[in-house]
This record gives structure tokens, sequence and C-alpha cells, in this order.
């Protein structure tokens, strides 16, 4: 699928590869979303990583001149994934509601100090340098085209990697973790620890979301840390399914369309057109577009 | 030199005027003034957080869609006081109609949401009833536009007709005792009810245990529907009576979900108590942050609530469930 999609990438219109780099980035924290998810867990607050992540790229590029696209991706995610690290030793100890409110209360914290915070351009927010590639200073159309390979080239890295993850025994364990936690303790697996590190995967996945879509915005704000932000990945998530890895991408994709579309067509009712659609896909569709190519496959599979 | 006090949602960042030059004198008068402040916040804190602390108690949701019923209560009493001041009522009588326009708001607007669609998702996991909800307010604040558009509204009428009171050195707006009255009326008035009433007592054996009530005979369904109408209006209340102290627009009902979270995060899900002791803390510490240290006004409430959460995972007033198997 990215293959197509990278291919694909020179043939369509300006706007199109811009939403799509977006899409993807955030298709990206929407995979974390998808690694708890399968623990039964929703996390309302990766809008801190995919906010710390951002502002990561941003700062780095403001204060040191580093505008190197590759090492500010890497260093969005490494400092997501430190306070990950750090924050999970709270967060491994909630389920459920508690587990998603946790999140929340520390992703709106960030929010509140970036927004009280005159350096950084409180609520404005400012804006990112123009990245380089090795040294490569690409121009407009071309930029845009650089940072869609980035974007894809890192989000196929990323699925790689998880559904490598999906496969092992720690992945394998989320579906038991979700349904009955005590029993899976009982066959000698900590279960804090598994979660620990999957809060961790999320954090990483949504620094590296939020580095790359810094870099394609070309402006890093508080609102980034906003539970709406989180609203609107958790939004995704729900939409794709925890099916499988593709599922994150395409669903991130339908949402950003699906978004494009309804601030194009009745832009004061957007929210009520995004949440109909959410409401809807929870009450018929509550596995998601993932499970419904699933059930396409598996008809197919049947009939020959 | 007096210190007005009155900071609702729109009056931040107060700024005492030219200090006495006795200074514990200006010690007293800062400390007095957090607490009366800390005491108004808190008392719209409690209202708003009451009925989101009893529909999770009792029937385990957690309402998103809360911000929207404290929106509608806003936009109705808004639209109420525009009525009572056309029509030149006295200003207890348009009070009064404020607070039951917001009620009654809240109201058809519970109605609507459980019979409508809660109804259908009933059984679900918490965490997908946590995503309907959220997708039930989304749709809501569009709703609020096109009911009533999407400009600003003042109702500061009831606020400016009450005048003020002058405590000493500080200045204290009547609006805002009353409003310390409502909430202290709620608390005394729900704490009667669950103890006293039947309806109440059959409200405590639900959030209890849900099942073991059914199995006694208790109307789970009824008792839900009672409920969740109830936290309505409560919700609708609250934003009924923060009306004239805020500036009535768009985005009013997202920021004080937030909070009424953190207010019922801290003081435990379900438990009424710890709804008020959650808004005193939230009040308090959010007008001693205002008055002393302005720049962690948001960082200091999610802080607290970060903090208690840490000690009292399920908040201070909810003893820790054994897991079951």
């Amino acid at each position: 699928m990215f293959l197509f999609a990278a291919a694909a990438a020179p043939l369509l219109p300006d706007w199109v590869v811009s939403l799509v780099t977006i899409a993807f980035a955030n298709g990206l924290v929407v995979l974390g979303l998808v690694v708890l998810w399968r623990a039964g867990l929703v996390s309302f607050g990766q809008a801190l990583y995919y906010c710390i992540g951002a502002y990561a790229v941003a700062l780095t590029a403001r204060w040191t001149g580093f505008t190197d696209a590759f090492a500010l991706v890497v260093i969005g995610g490494v400092a997501a994934g430190l306070v990950a690290v750090l924050i999970g030793f709270l967060l491994a100890r909630y389920r459920e509601i508690f587990f998603a409110m946790l999140s929340l209360a520390l992703s709106m914290i960030l929010y509140g100090v970036l927004v009280k915070t005159e350096s950084l351009g409180s609520t404005d927010g400012f804006s990112v340098a123009t990245p380089t590639f090795f040294g490569y200073a690409p121009h407009r159309e071309a930029l845009g085209l650089a940072l869609y390979w980035l974007t894809l080239g890192v989000d196929a890295i990323g699925a790689v990697l998880i559904g490598v993850y999906f496969r092992s025994v720690a992945g394998a364990l989320a579906a038991p973790i979700r349904d009955n936690e005590i029993r899976v303790e009982f066959l000698g697996v900590s279960v804090t620890s598994i979660i620990h590190t999957k809060v961790v995967v999320a954090g990483i996945l949504g620094g590296l979301g939020g580095a790359l879509a810094a870099l394609a915005i070309g402006h890093v704000d508080p609102n980034m840390a906003y539970w709406t932000t989180s609203g609107g990945f958790v939004f995704v998530t729900i939409l794709a399914g925890a099916g499988s890895v593709a599922a994150a991408f395409v669903g991130s994709l339908v949402f950003e369309g699906v978004r494009s579309f309804a601030f194009d067509v009745m832009p004061q009712l957007w929210q009520m057109t995004l949440g109909s659609v959410l409401l809807l896909t929870i009450l018929f569709l509550p596995d998601g577009l993932g499970s419904v190519v699933a059930r396409l496959k598996r008809r197919g599979e049947a009939k020959s | 030199m007096k210190r007005h006090c009155g900071g609702g949602a729109a009056n931040r960042g107060l700024t005492p005027a030219v200090p006495p030059s006795n200074s514990s004198g200006f010690a007293v008068l800062t400390a007095s003034a957090i607490l009366t402040d800390g005491l108004v916040y808190a008392a719209y804190l409690f209202i708003v957080a009451i009925g989101l602390t009893l529909i999770f108690g009792v029937m385990k949701i957690l309402n998103v869609a809360h911000g929207s019923f404290y929106a509608f209560g806003a936009y109705g009493a808004a639209t109420a006081v525009g009525i009572y001041t056309n029509g030149d009522w006295p200003a207890a009588a348009g009070f009064l109609f404020m607070i039951l326009m917001g009620m009654a708001v809240g109201l058809v607007l519970g109605i609507i949401l459980e019979r409508g669609i809660l109804r259908l998702v009933y059984g679900k996991d918490e965490v997908i009833i946590v995503l309907v909800t959220y997708a039930v307010f989304l749709i809501l604040e569009d709703v609020i536009v096109l009911i009533w558009g999407p400009q600003s509204y003042a109702a500061y009428q009831p606020m400016v007709s009450a005048g003020n009171t002058e405590i000493g050195e500080l200045v204290l707006s009547n609006y805002d005792i009353v409003l310390v009255a409502i909430a202290a009326l709620l608390a005394g008035l729900a704490y009667w009810a669950l103890k006293f009433t039947r309806y109440g007592r059959l409200l405590t054996t639900v959030i209890f245990d849900r099942e073991t009530a059914a199995a006694f005979g208790v109307n789970v369904t009824l008792v839900y529907t009672a409920t969740f109408i109830i936290g309505a209006m409560l919700g609708a209340l609250g934003g009924a009576v923060m009306a004239p102290k805020i500036a009535v627009t768009l985005g009013i009902g997202v920021e004080v979900i937030v909070l009424a979270f953190a207010v019922v995060a801290i003081g435990g899900m379900g438990s009424i108590e710890g709804a008020l002791v959650g808004a005193l803390i939230v009040g308090i510490c959010r007008a001693a942050a205002v008055h002393l240290v302005p720049q962690i006004e948001l960082f200091v409430i999610y802080g607290v609530m970060a903090l208690v959460l840490v000690v009292r995972p399920y908040g201070l007033f909810v003893r820790a469930q054994p897991r079951k198997i």
C-alpha cells in the first residue's frame, strides 16, 4: 500500500499530497492508539506525545538551527518516548476510565504550561523552520513531495515494526489482557510491564507523528495538546478498528477526507458531521472499517 | 482601596490595587480574597460536577456531553435574560425565570439523549459509551450554532442588578453570594435526598451494586433515566447560574468539561461528598494560583488532579475496588 502511495505522489495535485502527508502523520499516532486499544485501553491523551514530538522538532530547529528532517523526526520520537517511559509508571496502574482520564489530565497539563509560556508564543505557537534532507534543501512542491515520502517512509518502518510486535507473544497477549487480566497474571506474565511497554510504544509513535506533522504543517501551537486533538485521534481509532496495522492509516485518511469535505461543504456544521459519523460507526460498525475489509476478504475466500 | 472579588471563568488575573503599607494587612487581604474567590469558583464547579458524578455513580457513564448541558443551560439562560429584560420584569422574578429556563432546557435535552441515544448503547463497554457521549457532545456543539447562531451573548443583567456588598476591604458581588448559597443549598438537598427519601436510597443501592439492586426488584431502567435527567438538569443549572458571569459563546462547554472531570476525579466518581470536596480543592487552588502565581493557573488544576490520583487512584472518597475475575 505504501509503495503504491509513494509512486502515485508525483501525479497527484499539491493539496492531495499535503492532505495525505498529514493524514499519514496522524495515522502513526492512531497506530499507537491501536496498540493500546487492542489491550482494551483508550488513551485520551495521545495529544501529549503528539505535541511533545512537534515542539521537540520546532524547538530543536529554533534553538540549534539544526534542520535535518530525519534527525528531527528521531528527536521528536525519542523525546516523546522518554516522557512516555516516565509517565508509563503511573499510567500502567490504571485501566479503563481512569486510564483515559489520567492521560487526559496529563495532556492538559502540558497544554496549560504551553499556553502560559510567553517565550514559546503562548496560544499562537510559532512556526517551524523548513527542513532539509541530509543537506538537500527542496522548495515548495519538491518540499511537499519530500515530506510526503519521508512520512511514508517513517510510516512504513513503523507499520512493519508494529506488525512484528503484533505477531509476537507480547502483542498476542493484548487480547487476553483486555478480556481477563488476572488470568494472564496467573500465567506468570507481568501485565503492568506489558502495558507500560504499550504506553511507551504508543508514546514513541505519537511523538514521531507529531514531529512529522510539525514539519508538514510548518507550525506548532499548544492546541496540539488540547483534549479535542486527542479526541480526534481516538475517533479515528474507532473508525478504523483494531483489526490491522493498515486500518490505522486508511482510517486516518478517511477521517482527514471527511473532515476536509465537511469543512468545505458545511463549515459551520463540521463538528456535527464528525460526531454523527462517530456515533453511526459505534452503533453499526463497532469494529471499525477494518472489520468491513476483513469481512469482504472472508467472503471472497469462502466463495473460492 | 478596595479589592474587587468575583473571578468567573472570564475574569482572570485579578491584580491588586496599591497595597497597603501594612504588609500583614496585605497578606490577610489576599488570603481572604483567595478564600472568597475560591468559594465562588468552587460553588459553580460543584453545581456542574454534581450532575456528572451522579450520572457516573449510577450508570457508570462518563458523560462528556455534560459540557453540552452546561452550554445549553447558559444559552437558555441568556435567552431568558433577554426575554425578561425586554419585558421589564422585577430582578428577582427574572432571576428565577432564568434558572427555571435553564433547568427546563436540561430536562428536555436529558430526556432526548437518554431515551434516544443512550438506550441503544447501554450494554456496551464503558469506554465505548464515553465515546458515544463524546460524539453526542460534538453534535450538540453544532446544534447550539444552529439554534443560537455563532455570536456570543451577554446576560449580565442579573449580576449587575444584584449589586455589591463590602466586607472590610473586600468588594463582593451579591450575585456571587447567591451562587455560593445555591451551591450550599444543593449540597444539603442532595445529602438529604440521598439519605432520607425513598428514591435517594434506591439510588444509593443502584450505585453500590446494580445487579443486586435489580435482583431485589428495583426498577433500574427507571432509576437510570431519572438519574440522567436529574444530572442533565443540574448541568444546565450550572450553566444557567454562570451565564450572567461569563460571555456566553461557543466553546464554554469544552472548557467546563475538563474542569468538571478534574473535580470528579479528585473527589471520586459517584461520590457527592467527593464532588463537594473536589470542587473546594480545585476552587481554592485556582483562586490561589490566580492571585499569587497567575502563570500556573491552568497547570495547577490538572497538577492537583494528577497528584491526588497518584495517592488515591480512585479519588478521595472512593475505596479501591477489588479486582473481580
